[in-house]
């Protein structure tokens, strides 16, 4: 399940695999949820095979952490999905949804960062009054009351409290919504 | 041991009644000056074994509880550890043993004067709580640390009969949380305590009955409340408590209205005489202020269960000139650790923990910056242990030249194999820098790309070396060769996942009987090798715990360790015991 993309007969199968990774991304293990691509450092040419695998997966015991703390810290991460704000999150011509915890972000900027991050497309620049220019894609949301808005044009607070779903619209149905009613 | 009197008919001037020379020797506490006394003639030894009023044992299985109450029939306070440290991180397996009972058993007629037990990674059941709580009248001080085996229920008993306890203290252990009635029975007229620690449960005890409990018990110094303790709560303890010299909080994540934020702040105030404070769990910036006037006198602070971030940390610590100890998660980051290098100039201690140790995500971390910032405010660091992603050589070598008086150096660099990130060198030099600057070192913990190199230079310059960790780590034999041949204090030796053998396990036979322990796993030891140590050493005893699906010759994890108690009798069917008797 590793490695580059395989052709059959003009078809692209591996990107529309369903793995567990992040689309776009062949090698991760399956570990879904929100995830930072910004992977450490590898082990330098000279670690062999064996280290290199230590290194990915989780070693009993490793790191030395009591366990104690570790159940303390989980039940803490578990409280947090518990509460937590899961939201879907659909773009338009994806193969399938995500679903991202809104409360992991402290503003615009990073929720924008990770979404573009996690479907591979540049939302464009924010205004107030023209909405996302330079892009195709635009993120909006449906809120409480079921209407589909942009997202950016509520402070971070309201948003939080109200947003439902997201999704990412592309082309000219998204337009219509950056114009700024 | 023949103890034969230096001279057969003492003259006047030099024999004291045994009674004068007890009085004397109980002025001797140190464990260490009265091992010494005891070997200076017969009637040193007999009248340190009659005033010797508190044993500590390493090794529960060092020594056997007969052998300790008939040489100690008058103690009072027994410290007891099991397990090897290993278990804390799931090496060992769950029926291992370490079972306090048959100590109980020996001590409830040998030993009946016992009043305080305090035990470090033991098996506790109920049944034993019960039998403690019935069979010994002046017991008065329980401190368990990451025991298991154990329920609310047991602890019930305990607060039931012990009419005298003046010490409940409940940590980090492995307890079967049942409900939170344990705590009712304590009778309606006692008001002993002095220490209650119960921060290890989850589930919530009757508020009305802790408050009443602690407005009861004027003594009380210690108080650290469990996490679903509300800020409600805590705020009317700490106004009935304020003489409390360490506080653990509970939960710290409510909304508190103004009102409520004022009041909690007035009764931290009132708090003056606190120098620990501990729990915090989820604390909220806003709340933390309410913290503020409690903390002048402060010389330990514990955030390490909440994930405070570095504005929060840099606000907090001006309010706390007199740190000497502090424990953070690394969601401070490196901007944190400069507020502590710029704000505790006193400190002594510093210990960082990973928000998300699993992660690999690099935003929840600090770095080699942060260590150095800590270094550079705060000359007077003897301890750090410090959970970190990525380090280089040169700035460990800036630490301790920083801070050259280092006795704890516990460096956790978390991707195993890990080079210095900048040069892609092994961190052997990082280690070299920390034992030719230190002098002082006693405990070392050691990671990331190492070679034999680390260990040629721990064997050359760790003189004072008493414990070592080591993981991932080392090229050959020779590793621990340097080691076992250099470093002649000590004392535990933990090594795990590291290419030494037999060879290695082997070159250490003069040093184990001064050692108290030798741990190694996934190493390349073999059975055939623990035999041959066994053999030889029939002090030693040779424990190999089998993990299933391994071959035949492997030694998985081999624990070693002095006694004079014999091989083990209570060893489940997974661990083989070699014996050389």
């Amino acid at each position: 399940m590793e490695g580059g993309v395989a052709y059959e007969n003009g078809l692209n199968f591996k990107a529309t695999e369903l793995t567990l990774g992040l689309p776009g991304s062949g090698e991760t293990e399956g570990q879904g949820g929100v995830r930072n691509n910004n992977k450490r450092p590898m082990p330098t040419p000279e670690t062999n095979e064996e280290e290199r695998m230590l290194c990915r997966a989780q070693i009993v015991g490793w790191p030395p952490i009591r366990s104690y703390r570790k159940n303390s810290l989980q039940a803490k991460n578990s409280e947090g999905e518990a509460s937590g704000m899961y939201v879907k999150v659909s773009m338009d011509g994806a193969p399938y949804l995500r679903k991202i915890d809104l409360k992991v972000y402290r503003d615009y900027p990073e929720l924008l960062k990770a979404l573009e991050a996690m479907f591979k497309f540049a939302a464009g620049v924010y205004s107030e009054r023209e909405g996302y220019k330079g892009s195709e894609y635009v993120p909006t949301y449906e809120d409480k009351d079921g209407d589909w808005m942009l997202v950016g044009d509520v402070p971070w607070d309201m948003f939080m409290s109200s947003c439902k779903r997201l999704r990412i619209m592309k082309g000219s149905e998204a337009r219509g919504l950056g114009c700024g009613v | 041991m023949d103890l034969s009197p230096k001279q057969s008919s003492p003259s006047e001037s030099t024999r004291f009644p045994d009674e004068v020379l007890e009085r004397v020797l109980a002025l001797l506490t140190s464990p260490k000056d009265r091992n010494a006394v005891s070997l200076v003639c017969k009637d040193w030894y007999t009248a340190d074994s009659w005033s010797r009023r508190h044993v500590f044992i390493g090794n529960c299985y060092s020594v056997s509880p007969e052998i300790v109450a008939r040489r100690f029939p008058r103690i009072r306070s027994v410290t007891l550890k099991g397990k090897p440290r290993f278990s804390d991180f799931n090496l060992v397996p769950d029926n291992w043993g370490a079972d306090v009972h048959s100590w109980l058993l020996v001590f409830a007629s040998g030993c009946p004067f016992l009043e305080e037990l305090r035990l470090k990674r033991m098996r506790v059941t109920d049944e034993s709580l019960e039998f403690l709580a019935l069979n010994f009248p002046n017991f008065r001080a329980l401190s368990l640390l990451s025991c298991d085996g154990f329920s609310t229920s047991g602890l019930a008993t305990v607060a039931t009969h012990c009419k005298n306890l003046t010490e409940l203290d409940i940590q980090e252990n492995g307890i079967e949380d049942l409900s939170g009635d344990w705590l009712s029975c304590f009778p309606e007229n006692f008001n002993t305590l002095e220490v209650l620690n119960f921060s290890n449960l989850i589930t919530d005890v009757n508020p009305g009955v802790l408050e009443r409990l602690v407005s009861r018990c004027r003594s009380l110094k210690v108080l650290k409340l469990n996490r679903t303790s509300s800020l409600d709560r805590l705020q009317r303890l700490l106004v009935s408590a304020p003489q409390l010299t360490e506080l653990g909080a509970g939960s710290f994540s409510e909304e508190l209205t103004l009102q409520q934020h004022a009041e909690l702040k007035y009764a931290f105030g009132l708090c003056k005489n606190l120098s620990v404070l501990s729990g915090f769990w989820d604390a909220s910036a806003l709340n933390l202020s309410a913290v503020y006037p409690a903390c002048s006198r402060l010389s330990f602070l514990n955030m390490s269960y909440t994930a405070l971030q570095s504005p929060e940390l840099a606000s907090l610590l001006p309010h706390c000139p007199c740190l000497r100890r502090l424990w953070v998660l690394d969601s401070v980051g490196d901007k944190g650790l400069e507020a502590v290098g710029a704000n505790c100039p006193s400190l002594e201690e510093i210990r960082v923990f990973p928000t998300d140790p699993f992660d690999e995500d690099m935003l929840h971390t600090v770095t080699e910056s942060g260590i150095v910032a800590v270094s550079q405010g705060c000359p007077k660091l003897h301890y750090i242990l410090y959970f970190c992603r990525q380090m280089t050589n040169a700035a460990v070598a800036t630490v301790v030249r920083n801070c050259p008086d280092f006795t704890h150096f516990r460096l956790c660099i978390m991707n195993p194999g890990q080079p210095d990130h900048t040069t892609n060198q092994p961190m052997d030099e990082a280690f070299g820098a920390v034992v030719k600057a230190c002098k002082k070192l006693k405990r070392l913990s050691i990671s990331g790309l190492l070679t034999d190199l680390t260990f040629k230079y721990i064997g050359e310059y760790a003189k004072n070396l008493e414990a070592l960790s080591v993981a991932f780590a080392g090229s050959s034999d020779l590793g621990m060769q340097y080691v076992m041949e250099g470093c002649s204090k000590l004392k535990k030796l933990e090594i795990r996942d590291c290419p030494f053998g037999n060879v290695a396990l082997l070159s250490g036979l003069e040093r184990y009987e001064s050692m108290r322990s030798l741990w190694m796993s996934a190493c390349n030891v073999t059975i055939d090798g623990c035999r041959s140590l066994a053999r030889e050493m029939p002090r030693l005893n040779v424990e190999v715990m089998k993990e299933e699906g391994s071959d035949d010759c492997k030694a998985d994890k081999v624990y070693v360790y002095r006694t004079v108690a014999g091989p083990r009798r209570d060893a489940p069917p997974s661990v083989l015991t070699f014996s050389g008797l």
